[in-house]
């Protein structure tokens, strides 16, 4: 926690505008009339996850939350694609699709 | 439900599996003195070839992967168990481990640790649990 005043001002104003984000996109995956809205809802928090990570990377001075990004991405990544595949066929690992 | 096309997710999948992978192999070399280790890397291993799988379907990716992934648990678990017993041959207590240094070629000083082989054992049941019951749990449809 040894960091200069603007940089624990201006990490503290990233986190509370990503903090603000990520209580509208909940909003959103609560009220989302359809599971798309939700699903796109679920995917844009995922990356506020990262710019969350990275400020707090940032204000704590560690390089070991880079690897938590990375997965974070990835995870979001196939989660979304999971979600849009059983949204649109019904399944996620479909069988005899030749 | 054929018609679908889904060029732009597997053109994507191309690229992004090998990122994924060698993103997993770095966790699993890097475990030793970062984060990481035997387990997020057999993980990420494991959400790659998920990726694979759900992008091109079963038949095909299985065609692509002909592997048996029930046979990572008893090799992982094996490989876990060896490492343990090969301290008996220098006469040393069940799962005594030791490092040492060498010169490699091109990295310089590299400090080679027989944990390593402990967590190849951790990472190949992590992949192969995941992957078992991921398929398992894919391939029962239609039965009632």
């Amino acid at each position: 926690m040894t960091g200069t005043p603007i940089l624990m001002a201006s990490t503290s104003i990233g986190l509370i505008i990503v903090s603000v984000s990520i209580a509208m996109l909940l909003i959103r995956v609560i009220i989302g009339p359809t599971l798309p809205d939700r699903a796109a809802a679920l995917d844009t928090l995922g990356i506020n996850l990262i710019a969350m990570a990275g400020l707090l990377a940032i204000r704590l001075s560690t390089i070991h939350f880079n690897d938590v990004i990375l997965l974070i991405a990835i995870l979001t990544f196939i989660g979304t694609v999971a979600l849009a595949k059983f949204l649109v066929k019904g399944v996620v690992i479909e069988r005899n699709s030749r | 439900m054929n018609g679908l096309n889904d060029l732009i997710l597997q053109t994507t999948t191309k690229v992004t599996a090998f990122l994924i992978l060698s993103f997993s192999l770095y966790l699993f070399i890097a475990g030793h003195n970062a984060t990481g280790g035997g387990f997020v890397g057999g993980l990420m291993t494991s959400a790659a070839l998920v990726l694979l799988f759900v992008s091109y379907g079963y038949e095909r990716a299985s065609e692509v992967l002909p592997v048996d992934f029930k046979l990572f648990i008893p090799a992982g678990l094996l490989i876990a168990v060896l490492t343990g017993v090969g301290s008996f041959v220098f006469d040393q207590p069940f799962l005594s481990h030791t490092y040492g240094y060498i010169d490699l070629p091109f990295f310089g000083e590299y400090e080679w640790a027989t944990a390593l082989l402990f967590d190849l054992g951790v990472y190949l049941t992590v992949v192969g649990v995941t992957m078992t019951i991921i398929l398992s749990i894919a391939e029962d449809d239609e039965k009632n």
